[in-house]
């Protein structure tokens, strides 16, 4: 089993992902560089946070052009799993991957900061073996990190079971004093339609052990190794 | 500029004095022209030549088992075992912060995170010291603001973690607020890189951001006092851009892993004019440089602008010969410019070239070795007398001690500054053991068991009433905090800020600071390594306090030995070290300021073999893991520490009652607020006193056991009590209260 980490110019949670997977789920990971254009041999991606292009446009809308996203696009197509984290996120929406579009925190201020999510959905390789309604303390460290898409789009994805994690309290109520940063719905992360997509604002790349505060990150990718197993057979 | 004629009026209009002009024109057998002069205003101004401070920096012990490179390079580098070691440095941005607060303090990141991996070193956390004015002052709210998000906008960018530092407050940074930027990195043995010139004949290649105009004369700037015109120094103040710092880092490291590279240095203050100057100083060699290969993003640069430029971003890199494609090829892998510009020579000359056309020709030598060195008239200032005078006697006692303990946990120094570092990245890289918040931030060091643990320190206020006493608690705090850790302090990085050299009483606070310092880094053993000097803090000749702060670098050689600051666990037992102090010490404290309004009296006393003792002893109780916290006592004493080991808990906050460690005598306000230095609350398991005791005394450490953790309210004796919910919602709404920042 091998996953991608992808790095781009000013991608800067790479290394975190990579030890997560390699040294924490010890499986094999691999950095590919944003001019390749082939995941041939890969059975995940990650596509990891940081300010790619400093963000200058507006997040991921130059990365996107990167022609590794081509071959994310195929390795999408063809069902593999591929999951955005923060600025991961931002390029998935921006690639037209994921649907909605994400703005500046309510706050205007960037947020780096424990949050708890809740499971909303069961069905993507990210979540399949966390029960629906599992919380997770999982970080975020964003600015903007508000996810919005208009009132018809958000009733599709809610529809469809688009919606993977909301932001919530300690006791799992999805409340607006939980919701660090705006979010429509409380939202704070999505899968594509298929459900093999995933964008989610909150890193569980940086809570794989115990020590950093929680290891509930660590769940997200046992997940996609058992999802890769099952499908490999 | 080409085509000015130097004289004595315009080497005054770049900063150098008369004195100082005729020494250029007498090492040069001739006068300068307008580029050679731009190149000697920028070397020799306080801030590249250390002019005034070099013969009192010699004080700092520098040397120890540990050290790998001392004061001198871009950084220092201290052993951490396992073929590792730590590089760090602290440096200011002070004047550019004040000026444009956002992109002064960016770039204050930028550079100091450029003079670590410069070295060959992988930043992995940086600290901020920061002193503002008096919070109600009307520039005051801005200028946090802006300086909070520029530190978040080049740190989060870049992916390196901010975690910890200081907020402090006071009306004597009104004009000048101070902002010191601290970075750690991880480097190994064989893989450390130094800023030496050498190899004659070795291809000189300038890599990162184009050059362009902005910046000119920074160096100049933050060598002069501020008047009501700074606000128009704007276009001296460099702009950042953290991501192509964050490709320079990534390019950097990478090529470091190739055998290319003879020497690097990073461009900072004086850019392209003190990098090369000074890699060739360190190797005794000369250079030839071609300007017009230089990459511009304006057109039209005169040799002038492109040796003076302070554009961030940029490094210079001697290669070794036959090796350039190399590194040309690694920083177009990064989008980044990189251009072969020069080369080096034997004959100890820069030689600097236009269009083939030499445009200055100088010494290496003249500009660096010969750079004027001042010793500065030295003078205890008349005033110091009047202000170490008081009467303790005379001080009115507060109707309700519960409510001066309140406001004291929630005025702007002692409040919770989640609202500052909340906007900062902490957590990326995962290595953040111990977050903001505790008395030293603890890092893990992937690969290994070790951890480090950080913190930056000074009390200004002790500074300012007996500034050797005041240097000594700055070093003193920063090895307690991080001995509260569990950690070995092992090295140091100051920065020290003052205000005009010219003036002889500032000069006494400087010296006696650096004398302080030291007295207390030798008997700590903790050697200064690297470290950097910010005078003429002034404005219309108000100095600030003195404020030499200190980074305290930490050893954990097993991370699983840290120990954070709060009370962990209902039912644990209290204790306090160093107990038996109970003179009353209420000079400089935070008491006297806030409940009294004034800055007064003596600094609590220094004694630095009880505080060797304390931090022995602190490492060995957490390495034989007797400790469920420790927390140093500071500013606000006994009550402030205990009240900040309740509510600090990031699982809520809980309540404690303790006994009063001071006599009956002792009037009560003053057992509450007194700063004896050298006590630390611990709390442990109640299975754990007995041993935690047997400890203490085997390190002749005074110890009492003060109370037990538990409850909603927290107490001392019967003297004070307050509501733990009510304490947290104050401290942590404080902050933000004070400078008006409401959701």
């Amino acid at each position: 089993m091998k996953i991608a980490v992808l790095v781009f110019p000013g991608s800067n949670c790479d290394h975190d992902a990579y030890h997560a997977l390699k040294h924490v789920v010890s499986v094999d990971a691999q950095f590919v560089w944003h001019k390749e254009d082939s995941l041939e041999g890969f059975d995940g991606v990650v596509i990891p946070g940081g300010f790619t292009y400093g963000d200058y446009l507006r997040t991921g809308a130059l990365a996107k052009l990167s022609p590794v996203m081509g071959a994310v696009r195929r390795f999408a197509d063809g069902g593999g799993p591929v999951i955005g984290i923060c600025n991961g996120f931002q390029i998935l929406l921006e690639a037209g991957l994921l649907p909605g579009a994400m703005i500046v925190n309510e706050s205007l201020k960037f947020i780096c900061d424990y949050v708890t999510l809740r499971t909303e959905t069961s069905r993507t390789p990210f979540t399949r073996t966390i029960p629906e309604g599992t919380r997770l303390r999982i970080p975020v460290a964003h600015y903007q990190g508000n996810y919005f898409a208009d009132a018809e789009t958000v009733k599709r994805i809610e529809g469809n079971g688009q919606v993977v994690f909301r932001y919530c309290d300690v006791a799992g109520n999805v409340t607006s004093e939980a919701n660090p940063n705006g979010s429509v719905s409380s939202i704070a992360g999505i899968c594509s339609e298929k459900g093999n997509v995933v964008g989610m604002m909150p890193h569980p790349e940086r809570c794989t052990e115990p020590e950093m505060g929680s290891a509930d990150g660590r769940l997200l990718f046992e997940s996609m190794v058992s999802w890769i197993k099952e499908n490999a057979r | 500029m080409k085509n000015v004629v130097v004289t004595p009026e315009v080497a005054k209009e770049h900063g150098l004095t008369a004195d100082e002009y005729a020494r250029i024109q007498a090492t040069l057998g001739r006068d300068p022209n307008i580029t050679e002069l731009g190149i000697f205003s920028v070397m020799w101004s306080e801030h590249c030549s250390y002019k005034s401070s070099r013969i009192h920096l010699r004080k700092f012990p520098t040397k120890g088992p540990r050290v790998l490179q001392g004061p001198g390079e871009n950084a220092g580098i201290v052993d951490i075992g396992d073929n590792l070691a730590v590089c760090f440095k602290m440096e200011s941005h002070n004047h550019p912060s004040f000026i444009e607060p956002y992109q002064g303090a960016a770039t204050g990141v930028g550079g100091i995170l450029r003079d670590v991996f410069t070295m060959g070193a992988r930043p992995i956390a940086s600290l901020n010291s920061l002193r503002f004015g008096r919070p109600e002052h009307p520039r005051t709210p801005f200028l946090v603001e802006g300086v909070v998000s520029g530190i978040a906008g080049s740190g989060n960018c870049i992916g390196v973690p901010t975690v910890g530092g200081e907020v402090f407050f006071d009306e004597c940074y009104d004009g000048n607020i101070l902002v010191n930027a601290f970075t750690l990195g991880v480097v190994r043995h064989d893989r450390i890189f130094r800023g030496y010139a050498s190899g004659i004949g070795n291809p000189i290649i300038y890599v990162g951001s184009k050059t362009g105009r902005d910046g000119i004369h920074g160096a100049t700037m933050a060598s002069g006092e501020f008047d009501e015109k700074s606000e128009e120094k704007r276009p001296t103040v460099q702009v950042g851009d953290p991501f192509t710092e964050k490709l320079l880092l990534e390019a950097c490291l990478e090529l470091m892993k190739t055998d290319c590279v003879e020497g690097i240095q990073d461009m900072g203050a004086a850019g392209l004019t003190s990098s090369t100057f000074e890699m060739a100083s360190r190797a005794g060699t000369g250079f030839v440089m071609h300007l017009d290969r230089v990459p511009q993003r304006e057109t039209e640069m005169t040799p002038y602008e492109l040796l003076l430029s302070e554009s961030q971003e940029r490094m210079i890199i001697v290669a070794r010969k036959g090796r350039e494609q190399e590194v040309l090829d690694i920083f177009d892998k990064w989008d980044l410019d990189a251009a072969v510009i020069g080369e080096v020579t034997a004959d100890g000359i820069a030689r600097l070239l236009m269009d083939g056309v030499t445009v200055a020709e100088v010494p290496i030598a003249a500009v660096t070795d010969e750079a004027p060195i001042y010793d500065r008239p030295v003078e205890r200032p008349a005033w110091q007398d009047d202000l170490n005078r008081l009467d303790l006697s005379a001080l009115p006692a507060p109707s309700d001690l519960s409510e001066s303990w309140l406001a004291l946990m929630s005025c702007p120094e002692m409040a919770d500054k989640k609202w500052v570092y909340r906007q900062y990245d902490y957590m990326i890289r995962t290595n953040t053991l111990v977050a903001p918040g505790s008395d030293a931030a603890v890092l893990r060091i992937k690969g290994t068991r070790k951890a480090v643990a950080i913190s930056s320190d000074c009390n200004p206020r002790y500074c300012y009433l007996d500034p050797f006493v005041g240097g000594m608690l700055a070093v003193c705090e920063g090895a307690r905090n991080v001995a509260c850790s569990g950690a070995e302090p092992i090295g140091l990085s100051d920065c020290l800020n003052f205000g005009n050299p010219e003036r002889p009483e500032i000069m006494w606070q400087f010296r006696s600071a650096i004398e302080g310092i030291s007295k207390a880094c030798e008997t700590l053993a903790i050697p200064v390594v690297s470290g950097n000097v910010s005078l003429y803090n002034e404005t219309m000749g108000k100095g600030i306090y003195p404020t030499p702060t200190v980074a305290t670098v930490g050893l954990l050689e097993d991370a699983d030995d840290r120990v954070v600051s709060w009370f962990r666990a209902e039912g644990d037992l209290v204790f306090l070290l160093g107990a038996e102090r109970v003179d009353v010490e209420l000079g400089g404290s935070l008491y006297l300021k806030q409940v009294h309004g004034r800055v007064a009296g003596v600094p609590p006393a220094a004694d630095l073999a009880h505080e060797k003792r304390l931090c022995a002893f602190l490492k060995s109780a957490a390495s034989k893991r007797l400790l469920a916290s420790a927390h140093d006592l500071a500013e606000g004493g006994l009550a402030c520490a205990l009240a900040e080991c309740c509510i600090t808990r990031p699982d809520g906050p809980v309540g404690a009652t303790v006994t009063n460690p001071f006599p009956e005598s002792v009037r009560p306000d003053f057992a509450l607020f007194s700063e004896n230095q050298g006590r630390v609350l611990v709390s442990c398991r109640p299975a754990d006193g007995a041993a935690l005791l047997a400890a203490a005394s085997e390190y002749h450490i005074g110890i009492s056991q003060l109370g037990t953790v538990g409850g909603d309210t927290i107490v001392v004796a019967d003297i004070a009590r307050l509501n733990t919910a009510e304490t947290y919602k104050a401290w942590s709404e404080g902050f933000a209260n004070a400078l008006g920042f409401g959701e």
